[in-house]
Formats: C-alpha cells, sequence, structure tokens
C-alpha cells in the first residue's frame, strides 16, 4: 500500500511541485528531485506527508476565512448565538479528524523510517532494479576535519580530500567519523544527511542513480571555516570510475596518507583545495575513530575494554595522562606523549590491544564487537601478579 | 577563492586584576561595524541618562518601578525588556539577512566568520531568552493574579527579584557586544565546539552565564507563579472555572519548573568542563558531547511549548471576546492543554534524528511528535468554532490572531513533516527548518504577544492604543514574514544548510534577496508599532477607556478600573461560572461602594535589584576569571541575602479611608461615563 | 447600584440587592495569612532542585563506568568511610526531627540545642565527604583524571554543597530563633529548612545506593 502511495506521490510530484513553483525556478529543488534512489524515497515521502497533511490543513484554512468573513460583526444576517459553546459531536470530530490523519500519518513513519534507516543495507537500485546477489558495495570512510573532508576508498586504497567520487549504480556504503567536532554529511542528491562525531561511527547506505556533478555540504555548523566546508561529488561509470582510481594511483605527488601525513591534514584550514592521496595507512579510518592516529596514543576502545574489567588499579590514576589526551586541552597542543622508554611500553601495549577493534563501530552486521577478550588477558605484554594488575602493569608509570 | 583567516585557538592572557581581560578584548577598537554601534549607543546611553536626570525621574524609577513588588508593574517592566531585547535579536536579524544577500561569487560580504558566528547564536539566545520569554512571562505576571482576582502574586518580593535575575542575564548579553566577544556556537552551543579545546575564548562563557543568571529568575518565576494559581484563586473558582489563558499559565509554569531546572545542571556540567577541566562532554577521558545533546534538547522542547501555550491561551481569550461568545470547548480546551504539557516531555530526540540512532527509536520520537499535532489541531477547531454563529469585531487583536490561524498551521504542517524521521534526514539543518520554527515562533508567539499587547494594553495603561497604526504594523508584518520565510521554505528544498556565511551558487541570491525585502518588511512593521506606541501614548486623551472593558471581556480582569489600583480588587470576587465577569454582567451586580476594610499588600524593597545586581556581576566575574572580584561578589550575595531574611516587615495595610477614597473616585468615573453615554445615546 | 448603598448589618438579614452583591463580591473577607502559599512554594523548589539531582545522577548513569584507563569505585571507594558517613546525615535528620518537636513545644532553648547538635552532625558529615575528596585527589584520581570521577565529583560534591547551605540556613536560623523567638515567620522558616535537611537524607540515600553500593558491584 504504501508502495503504491508511493508511486502516485511520483506522478504527483511534476504535477504539484511546478505548481507551488509556478513564478520560481522550478525543478531544481534537489530535495525533491535528487540523482539517487535513497534521496528519491525521502523526497516523496516529504510529498506524500505534506499531500496527508493538506487534506486537514486546506479545509481548516479555508474554514477560518469564511468564518472570518461571515461572522462579522457588521454582517448581521449571520445567526448569532452566544450561548453555543458545546457539541459532543462536533468535538468528537475535531480530534478524530487529525488522529486518523496522524494514524495514516504514523505507519508511514514507521515503515519509512525503518526501510530508510540509513543503517540498512539498500535493498534496490532503484524502484525496478532489485540487487544484485552477488553486488558488493563500495566501502567510502568518510572524515570530517577543520574545516575539510576526507575520503578514504579501504578497497582501492586511496584517499581524496573534498572530492567524492563514486560509481553510479553501485551500492555505497559509507563509514564516517570526526575529528574534531560535530558535522554532518550530505550530498542532497545522494542521500538524507547523518551526523560525523568524533569518537563514534555513523553509517550511511545509498547508491546514485545518474551520473553527473553534485555537491556535498557539512549540515551542521562547525566553526569558523564551516561555509566552505562543501565538497565536489561526482557520480561516474564504473570504467571511468577505474581510470579515476588509476589516475589517483599514478600521481605521487602527495605521497601516502601515513599517520604522520593524517595529522599534518588534520591541521585546521579554510577551503582546502582538492588533492589525493596515492595509498593509505592500514586501519587508519579505525584509529581515527579511536582517537589514537598519533603514535603512543591509547585508542578509546583500549580504555573501554579496561573499563569493561572494572578499571585498573588506584595506582593507574598517577598514569602520565598524556596517552589518553586527545584535544581536552586544545587542538593545538601536540606534546610529545610519553616521555623517554616509557614510549616503547606503551607502543607496545597500545599494538597488543588496539590493532583490531571497533567498539566505536556502529551496530551493523559487518562491524562487530571483538568476540574474544583473550588479548585483554595479556599477549605480549609482561605478566606481572595478577591478571589485573598485569593489564595495568605497563600503565603504572611515575606522572613525570 | 578569499582566503579566510584561521581562528585564534590560543586562550586569551590571564593576569591576576584584569583575569582575561585586556584592550585585544575590546572589539570595537579594531573592528568597525562594532565601532559605530558602540559609539550609537554610548550617545543614546548619555541621553537617555541625562533625561532622565534632567526630568527628575530617577527616585520616581527607584522608588514606583525599579523596587515594586506589585505584578502589575513587574509585568510591564517585563514586556519593556523583552521589547528593548527584541529591537537587539532584529538587528541581529537584519545583518544576517544583509550578508546572505551580497555574499555571493568570490564575495565575503561585509561580515568575517568571527563576527557572524556570533550574529546568529546571539540571535538565536536573546529572541528565545531575552524576548519571548520575558514576553510570555510579563504576559502572565500581569494577567493571571488579575484573571484569579488576587491582589498579587503567592511570593512578590521573588517576583521582583526574578525579573531583575532576567534583566541581569540580558546584561550580560549586552555587555559581550562591547567587552569581548559572544559565543561562536549556535544557539544551543554544543559540545565539542561549545569546549575549551574549541572555543578559548569569552564567548561560550557570556552565554554559559546570561542563561545561569537568567534561568534563576526563569525558575523561581515559575515557582511564584504555580503557587499564586494554587492558592490564590478567588473563591469559587475552581480548576475547571478558571480561565483558559490562566490554565495555559499553569501548564507553562509546570514545564518551567520541570525543564528549566535540566538547562541549569547542563551548563553546570559544560562550565565545570570548561572551568574545571571534568569530561563530562570531552572528547577523550570517556565524556559524552552526546549527552549534552540529549540532555538540553530534553530542556529544549519543552522551551518551546513554554513559549507556546501561554500565547494559546491568548488566542483563546481573544477569540472568544472578540466572537462575543463564550470559548467553544473549554474542557477540550484544558485536556489538550495538559495532553501537550505532558507530551512535550517525550519528543526530545526528534531534533537529533540525524545523529545515527535505530529506526524504532526514531520512529518512536516521530510518532509522538505527531500525536502532539492532536490536541494542538483540536484547540484550532476550537478557536475555529468560537467563531462560529459569533458576532465577531476585527479589532487589533482579533485581526492578529486571524494571520495567526492561518500562518500557524502552515507552521504546523511543516512541524510534523519535519517529524517524519526520513523526511527530517533531508530537511533537518536546513533552511526549510528555520522556516519552520520562524513560522511557528513568529506566526504563534510574536503575532500572540502583538494580539495581547493590543488586548490588555487598555487594562494596563488606562488608554487604548491606535488602529491606524496597529493596521499599518499588521500589514507590514503579515506579508514581510512571508516575503521573509517563503525563499527559505524553498532553498531548503534545494538543499541549502543554515548558518551558512557565504555562498557559491549565485541562482540562490534572488531568494536571499527577497529574504531581506522581507525582513526590511517586518522592520517596518516594528517601526510602525513604535509609532503606534509613541503616538497612543501621545493622544491618549482621545483613546481613553474609562470603562476598564473596553472589548466588552468576559474575565475578571475587565471587572476592575483600568490601570487596576495597586490592590487590584477592593472586594474579592467570588466566582460562579467561567467567564467570571461576563457572568457578573449579565446578573446586573455592581461594585460594592461601601464596607471597605484595610487591604494586606506587600512592601516594595530594593533587595532584588541588590540580589540580582551582585549575581549579574559574579556571572561578569567569573566570565572574565577575575577570580578576586568572584570572591568579593559571592561573599556579597551571601551577606546581602542572609540580611535580607533578617527583615521581617515585608508587608503594610493600606487603610481603609484610602481604599475608599480610590473606590469613590472609580464611582465617580463611572457615574460620568454612564452619563455622557446617555448623552449620546 | 445605588442600592448598595446601605450600610450592612450581620444581624439583620440582608436586602435582596446586597444578597446579590454578596453573592459575586467577598464582603467579610480576610487576609490571607502572612506565608500561607510558603510550603507549597518551597515544595515546588525542592522539586526543581530534585531535577538538577536527577540530571547529576543521569550523568553518573551514563559515565559513571567510563574509568578512562584509570581506577573504578572498587578501586576507590571505602565503604566503611561512608557508612558511617551516611549515619552522620542520618542522625542528623533525627536530631532535626527533634528540634522540629522542640519548636511544636514553643521551647526556644530546646530548638536550638537540637539544631546545634544537627549541624554538629552536618558538619561532622561534611568533613568526612572533605576527607574522601582530599584522599582521591591525593591518590591522583581527580575529577579531570576521568568522565566517571567527574560525575562522581559532581553528584556527591553537588550534595555537599546543599548541605553546606542548609547549614549556614541552620546557623541564620538559630540566630533569627534567638532575636525574634518562635514566631510565626520563624516557625516556618524552620519547616522550609527541615523539608530542605530531610531532602538532602533522601538524595543521599539515592547517592549512597547508585553511587557506592552499586558502584561496588559494577
Amino acid at each position: 500500500m504504501r508502495a503504491k502511495l508511493l508511486n502516485r506521490a511520483r506522478l504527483l510530484r511534476c504535477a504539484i511541485v511546478p505548481l507551488l513553483a509556478l513564478p520560481l525556478a522550478g525543478c531544481d529543488w534537489v530535495v525533491l528531485n535528487p540523482a539517487g534512489d535513497v534521496a528519491r524515497q525521502q523526497g516523496n515521502l516529504v510529498i506524500v506527508a505534506t499531500l496527508l497533511m493538506l487534506l486537514i490543513v486546506v479545509p481548516v484554512m479555508a474554514t477560518v476565512v469564511l468564518f472570518a468573513w461571515r461572522y462579522r460583526a457588521t454582517n448581521t444576517e449571520a445567526k448569532y448565538d452566544p450561548d453555543w459553546n458545546h457539541s459532543t459531536q462536533l468535538e468528537l470530530m475535531i480530534w478524530a479528524a487529525p488522529l486518523m490523519i496522524i494514524i495514516a500519518l504514523g505507519a508511514v513513519t514507521w515503515v519509512g523510517t525503518h526501510l530508510l534507516d540509513p543503517y540498512r543495507n539498500i535493498s534496490r537500485i532503484d524502484a525496478q532494479t532489485p540487487i544484485a546477489a552477488n553486488a558488493k558495495p563500495l566501502d567510502v570512510e568518510v572524515v570530517s576535519m577543520d574545516w575539510k573532508w576526507l575520503f578514504i576508498y579501504p578497497e582501492q586504497n586511496i584517499a581524496t580530500v573534498n572530492e567524492l567520487v563514486v560509481p553510479a549504480g553501485r551500492p555505497l556504503r559509507f563509514r564516517m567519523t570526526s575529528s574534531t567536532v560535530m558535522n554532518t554529511f550530505y550530498v542532497p542528491a545522494l542521500a538524507g544527511m547523518i551526523y560525523t562525531m568524533p569518537g563514534m561511527e555513523t553509517k550511511l547506505h545509498a547508491v546514485f542513480n545518474q551520473e553527473g556533478a553534485f555537491k556535498g555540504i557539512s549540515a551542521h555548523y562547525s566553526g569558523a571555516g564551516f561555509s566552505h566546508m562543501h565538497f565536489a561529488t561526482r557520480a561516474v561509470s564504473d570504467q571511468q570510475f577505474a581510470q579515476w582510481v588509476d589516475s589517483v594511483k599514478a600521481n605521487k605527488n602527495d605521497g601516502e596518507l601515513t599517520r604522520a601525513a593524517y595529522l599534518q591534514l588534520d591541521k585546521p584550514s579554510i577551503a582546502e583545495p582538492v588533492h589525493h592521496y596515492a595509498g593509505v595507512t592500514p586501519d587508519l579510518f579505525n584509529a581515527v575513530v579511536d582517537l589514537c592516529v598519533q603514535p603512543g596514543k591509547i585508542c578509546m576502545s583500549q580504555m573501554a575494554m579496561l573499563d569493561a574489567k572494572g578499571g585498573v588499579p588506584k595506582e593507574a590514576a598517577r598514569l602520565n595522562v598524556a596517552a589518553l589526551t586527545y584535544d581536552k586541552d586544545g587542538r593545538a597542543t601536540e606534546a610529545p606523549v610519553l616521555p623517554g622508554s616509557v614510549v616503547a611500553q606503551t607502543d607496545r601495549f597500545v599494538k597488543a590491544y588496539c590493532s583490531d577493534n571497533r567498539p566505536m563501530a556502529a551496530p551493523n552486521a559487518d562491524t562487530q564487537a571483538p568476540k574474544t577478550l583473550d588479548r585483554l588477558r595479556g599477549a605480549g605484554i609482561n605478566q606481572a601478579t595478577g591478571p589485573r594488575v598485569s593489564l595495568a602493569g605497563p600503565l603504572l608509570q611515575p606522572a613525570s | 577563492m578569499t582566503a579566510v583567516p584561521l581562528p585564534t585557538t590560543a586562550p586569551p592572557q590571564w593576569s591576576p586584576l584584569l583575569g582575561r581581560f585586556s584592550l585585544e578584548q575590546l572589539p570595537f577598537l579594531h573592528e568597525p561595524i562594532v565601532a559605530a554601534t558602540f559609539v550609537g549607543v554610548i550617545l543614546g546611553g548619555i541621553a537617555l541618562v541625562g533625561a532622565l536626570t534632567y526630568f527628575r525621574l530617577w527616585g520616581y524609577l527607584w522608588k514606583e518601578w525599579f523596587t515594586s513588588v506589585d505584578h502589575k508593574k513587574i509585568g510591564i517592566m517585563y514586556m519593556v525588556l523583552g521589547l528593548v531585547m527584541f529591537m537587539r535579536g532584529f538587528a541581529d536579524a537584519i545583518m544576517m539577512r544583509l550578508q546572505q544577500a551580497i555574499a555571493f561569487n568570490g564575495s565575503e560580504g561585509y561580515l568575517n566568520p568571527h563576527h557572524y558566528d556570533q550574529v546568529f547564536t546571539a540571535h538565536g539566545v536573546i529572541m528565545i531568552f531575552f524576548a519571548a520569554m520575558p514576553f510570555v512571562t510579563g504576559l502572565m505576571n500581569y494577567v493571571v493574579p488579575l484573571q484569579i482576582g488576587a491582589r498579587d502574586v503567592s511570593f512578590p518580593f521573588l517576583n521582583n527579584f526574578s525579573f531583575w535575575m532576567t534583566t541581569g542575564g540580558a546584561v550580560l548579553v549586552m555587555a559581550s557586544l562591547f567587552l569581548g566577544e559572544f559565543g561562536q556556537t549556535g544557539w544551543l552551543a554544543f559540545p565539542p565546539l561549545s569546549g575549551l579545546a574549541y572555543s578559548p575564548g569569552v564567548g561560550v562563557d557570556y552565554y554559559i552565564w546570561s542563561l545561569q543568571v537568567a534561568g534563576v529568575g526563569t525558575t523561581l518565576s515559575g515557582i511564584n507563579l504555580i503557587a499564586t494559581i494554587i492558592k490564590m484563586r478567588a473563591p469559587g473558582m475552581t480548576l475547571m472555572r478558571m480561565p483558559v489563558f490562566t490554565w495555559t499559565a499553569l501548564c507553562t509554569n509546570v514545564l518551567i519548573v520541570a525543564s528549566f531546572p535540566v538547562l541549569t545542571a547542563v551548563l553546570v556540567l559544560l562550565s565545570l568542563d570548561r572551568y574545571v577541566g571534568t569530561n563530562f562532554f570531552t572528547n577523550d577521558f570517556g565524556g559524552s558531547p552526546m549527552m549534552y545533546v540529549n540532555m538540553i534538547w530534553i530542556w529544549g522542547h519543552p522551551e518551546v511549548y513554554i513559549l507556546i501555550l501561554p500565547i494559546f491561551g491568548v488566542f483563546s481569550e481573544v477569540t472568544s471576546t472578540f466572537s462575543g461568545k463564550r470559548l467553544f470547548g473549554y474542557t477540550s480546551m484544558v485536556y489538550a492543554t495538559v495532553v501537550i504539557t505532558i507530551l512535550s516531555y517525550l519528543v526530545w530526540l526528534h531534533h537529533f534524528f540525524t545523529m545515527g540512532s535505530g529506526a524504532s527509536v526514531n520512529s518512536f520520537f516521530g510518532i509522538t511528535t505527531m500525536i502532539i499535532s492532536i490536541p494542538t489541531g483540536a484547540k484550532l477547531f476550537n478557536w475555529l468554532f468560537t467563531m462560529y454563529r459569533g458576532r465577531i469585531r476585527f479589532d487589533l487583536p482579533m485581526m492578529w490572531t486571524v494571520a495567526f490561524m492561518l500562518t500557524f498551521t502552515i507552521g504546523g504542517m511543516t512541524g510534523v513533516l519535519l517529524a517524519v524521521p526520513p523526511a527530517d534526514f533531508v530537511l533537518h539543518n536546513s533552511l526549510f527548518l528555520i522556516a519552520h520554527f520562524h513560522n511557528v515562533i513568529i506566526g504563534g508567539v510574536v503575532f500572540g504577544t502583538f494580539a495581547a499587547i493590543n488586548y490588555w494594553w487598555p487594562k494596563a495603561f488606562g488608554f487604548k492604543l491606535n488602529q491606524f497604526w496597529g493596521k499599518v504594523s499588521f500589514w507590514c508584518w503579515v506579508p514581510g514574514f512571508w516575503i521573509a520565510f517563503t525563499p527559505l521554505y524553498i532553498m531548503g528544498l534545494m538543499g541549502v544548510t543554515r548558518r551558512t556565511r557565504v555562498f557559491d551558487d549565485p541562482s540562490l541570491q534572488p531568494y536571499f534577496i527577497v529574504a531581506l525585502l522581507g525582513a526590511l518588511l517586518i522592520a517596518a512593521g516594528i517601526g510602525a508599532m513604535i509609532v503606534q506606541y509613541g503616538v497612543s501614548i501621545w493622544k491618549r486623551e482621545a483613546l481613553t477607556d474609562e470603562s476598564g472593558d473596553p472589548w466588552n471581556g468576559r474575565t475578571l480582569e475587565w471587572a476592575t478600573s483600568s490601570p487596576p489600583p495597586a490592590y487590584n480588587f477592593a472586594f474579592t470576587p467570588i466566582v460562579h461560572d467561567l467567564d467570571a465577569w461576563e457572568d457578573m454582567k449579565r446578573a446586573g451586580v455592581g461594585r460594592p461602594l461601601e464596607g471597605f476594610r484595610p487591604i494586606h499588600m506587600p512592601s516594595n524593597t530594593g533587595a532584588g535589584v541588590v540580589l540580582a545586581g551582585i549575581s549579574t556581576l559574579l556571572g561578569f566575574a567569573l566570565i572574565w576569571h577575575i577570580w578576586w572580584l568572584v570572591g568579593i561578589s559571592f561573599v556579597a550575595l551571601l551577606v546581602s541575602a542572609i540580611t535580607h531574611t533578617f527583615n521581617y516587615k515585608r508587608d503594610y495595610h493600606i487603610p481603609a479611608e484610602d481604599v475608599a477614597a480610590v473606590e469613590a473616585q472609580r464611582t465617580a468615573q463611572l457615574e460620568r461615563l454612564a452619563q455622557t453615554q446617555g448623552a449620546t445615546a | 447600584m445605588s442600592d448598595a448603598t446601605h450600610h450592612q448589618d450581620v444581624s439583620a438579614p440582608l436586602p435582596a440587592s446586597l444578597t446579590k452583591l454578596g453573592k459575586f463580591w467577598d464582603l467579610n473577607e480576610h487576609d490571607h495569612p502572612e506565608g500561607h502559599s510558603t510550603m507549597l512554594g518551597f515544595w515546588i523548589y525542592l522539586m526543581s532542585d530534585c531535577l538538577i539531582f536527577a540530571m547529576l545522577f543521569a550523568a553518573f548513569g551514563v559515565l559513571g563506568g567510563n574509568y578512562a584507563a584509570g581506577p573504578g569505585p572498587r578501586e576507590l571507594f571505602e565503604l566503611p568511610l561512608v557508612a558511617v558517613n551516611t549515619s552522620m546525615l542520618l542522625f542528623s535528620s533525627i536530631t532535626y526531627g527533634f528540634a522540629m518537636l522542640a519548636m511544636q513545644r514553643g521551647s526556644v532553648s530546646q530548638t536550638q540545642m537540637w539544631l546545634l547538635i544537627t549541624a554538629v552532625f552536618g558538619a561532622a558529615f561534611l568533613s568526612i565527604e572533605l576527607y574522601e575528596f582530599a584522599n582521591l585527589i591525593h591518590e591522583g584520581a581527580t575529577p579531570q583524571r576521568s568522565a566517571f570521577l567527574s560525575s562522581f565529583f559532581t553528584l556527591v560534591g553537588t550534595h555537599g554543597l546543599h548541605v553546606t547551605f542548609g547549614l549556614i540556613w541552620l546557623f541564620t536560623l538559630v540566630v533569627q530563633v534567638s532575636r525574634k523567638g518562635l514566631i510565626q515567620a520563624n516557625k516556618r522558616r524552620l519547616m522550609c529548612l527541615s523539608l530542605f535537611w530531610h531532602f538532602l537524607d533522601v538524595v543521599w540515600i539515592g547517592v549512597f545506593t547508585f553511587v557506592y553500593l552499586m558502584g561496588m558491584l559494577r
């Protein structure tokens, strides 16, 4: 029934939209006329919901005008009944009418919200084309920074800044986070927006149905450079995409996106020009989510695992907290993490626990929390008296 | 592309004597726009102070107004505060409209990011906290005790103190214009952006402390009005005989008391993060910025109902009075109000559907949000059927009401649209959202405030407002609103986002120019409104209303003279029906003319001004990290609060002779009126 | 209207016009007694304060497990000390109750004595709490160390701050009672402080249960 409604809405769209926009630009309202199937369904829902509500809004507004005119004081012909103030039937009607609309809209909402859940794999390329059984989505890892966008293509092993190039007709799977403050990732032509947040991962599934150049923006204010925080988005054919990947790989001008290069990129800049990286350090995105790109930092997932065990002995409170500090003392702070030999020990510690986990990852079948806590029992670390103490052993360094 | 300078990330220098203050923190020394404003404000301030001194008005203001505990005077002071701050907030709006209309084709406009980001933050904060809140608080303060037949509120001193705390918060916001900076975070100051790492300056601290100081006032005022409505109703006025405005005021104040502490708590946690280095909302050490977003919206959503509910009450009174009919469906109106009150706590997540909650959570909050539209819709129908078979007089309050009914319906519709999560995914944070909430706040709260001002002005001052200039204002405001915000609706559907300072798509510019024209039309409307007040005061003799009941009102505030005597009613009315005054008029009963007794009244006190002044100073010292001043003002606050409790003599009796004299004047006034009416008839 | 100019005579039956007047106006009204809504208003204030604590509890509920690779409650809390502390506050509630009983009897000196005993218990509570805080900070478990410790210090500290202001209030009242005696205004104030004091006791029960006892079980 809902599909029918949506289909009808699509027919109506070209009737309604120009009508509303008569004196205006017309059909470049990207939200209602996007290039991606997900955004199209969301846009259709906007229209369906609007039409449903107009069912009651238009009569109400007409009646307001009618009553205001008819019962004006100068119109002595209209009936005047100063004591009429109650009618059970009418009251039933005025509660029931909006209720009916809301029941209909609520049903549409419940179904639509679940079908268009950005965390859910898309089930179709467009209304006619179900997704192929062997279709593999293109993964893109998105990092919003002050004030630019980083896109990592793990499969292709390349990265771009302020430019998103994807094949049309292939499902896209975005994993998103932020390095500093909140932003939203929004390509109006592709799909609705989702926040990017530091230390957290969000997801978005979508597909482009047309090739073309589109606009991507941050839709959540994030500071001084926010207005320039947009990125060119291009949907191209599979072949063009492959060519583009090759050209990025061939161009070694900007080098690889190593951890050092990432930290350099992460420094605030406004209106950063588009540039590409011909290679990416493995697992960089996970480290970004874990707030531990900088060598020697203890990852959030690491902290979370220790916390899940009930914390560490209180002597660990005296741990040199620099290894834990991400941006609390200001993003300008880039003091060496741990002095002297402690670095090596922390490195080992971090490697032991932090190399492969995504605990901040969004709940999804392909991103699961670690199944075993074996690593926590201390592989690669000197054992001390008991398991809990041994965990904290490397951390137990005096404050200075 | 033009290079935009990066913001400074270094915290300001600190010195023991001046804290973080230095000459660099005076923006008018290096920003021409602020400098011009500064000169204007200084000249205006000197002129005002000079005039008050020249006309020897300080003593009068202090004795009759600033220290007054009379709910009517406090209500009027709230309205004045709201109007002044409304002008400031509107100036910010015009600045934004102008910037967005010219910042195309590589132009950076005339505002740099540092300035522009402050402007939109200040606009939001000022309009909600220091314009809309004083408006509704002022209306409730003025009208509620009169409507329930009381002589004052339950805690008159607290009322005065609350007003001055609100004013203290407004003073801090205004100070940020010339001393330092305001926040550049958006009006809700989401961390991590509002954390020390990304906002090291004094801006966010101004935000925190202005809201904290004003928040104390708001919470206490809420407690005060709840106690007043519960305890001080006239005999016979059962809950279901309360005027609808009083009902909405009760629900609003319940919402205030049940939500402002949440704001206080969340701002305390944010300030601890900024002042002490705790980890509530930090990225690292286990902090959770999402917790802030949840907490602030648990306050933030009820807040919008705090603003709109009393305005619904205003429209109920106005519709019923000007239709010459009892309100249709009073009972369902009351239940609708109560249902909205309760539901407003179950919808906060709809402000961040796009932050990655699961589909079931999003649907739940989406559907609860839609459910709120049912009682709201029922209210609209009730007003509609109140008009049905009425004799509608289109005076200014009723004109605003009809404009509200037409405008707010569209705003409500776009609101329900945004409550559909997949639709919100494409419209959230867009100009569509901006258009939506201005549609309900201007179309609801602002139109309602104007209806209320035109409706109760004769009660407060004894003369009506000039119709002509009121109509000019109306016909500028209503089309102006639609011209200003329709382009925003459209641009939202084109994927244009809010808080953007410069644009690179030249096809958008015409829309922004139209929006600017709309804003200028609104400016003309505000101008006409000020002229309306001025002309009405100037020609008040011609507009005088001697009857005390210029609109053929139905509720008890119209039963006394205009303006009412300090004690409101010489004898407390007894209520037998809804619309108690209409009931009295039908019964043909007059006022008692004899047997006056002394009336017990609260005394004026300067304690509220002193305590709120010291609190504001404390806030100022905290903002600038001037720790010695923090210490001194804190101790001073404590000492003066304790000292105040040693004053046991807080009330007096108006002697019966004085009451009799005032009432005799009133009798004479009414007799004069009856004669002139008889003569003209 | 002119009918109403007759003198009202309580002994004689009212003329019809005056009955009508008396139906709509309270011709024989008494003042609202001073402070008639104070208890209600103060109760509403307490509920608003309760919401502040609710938010702090909620923050602790969310962040209470985030030790940031630092020590957790099992490592930090010393239950026996907290138990002693709890008993201090509970005793202070009891003694405040005795102060109220003395107030009912109208005995100024006994009221003051019980108030001062309450203050001693309250001060003991605060001292033990400060000792606990000092110990934690000395061990490096500062509010800055982890989100768990931030929310712990804020929740417990806010309660402690309330007790501190309660003590200041209490001393103010002792002075006011000695100056003015147990007049109605002072009685009302003592009852408000009583509500406040017991309220803090109830909040502390929550702190003790959710923060300390359940913290040890985490």
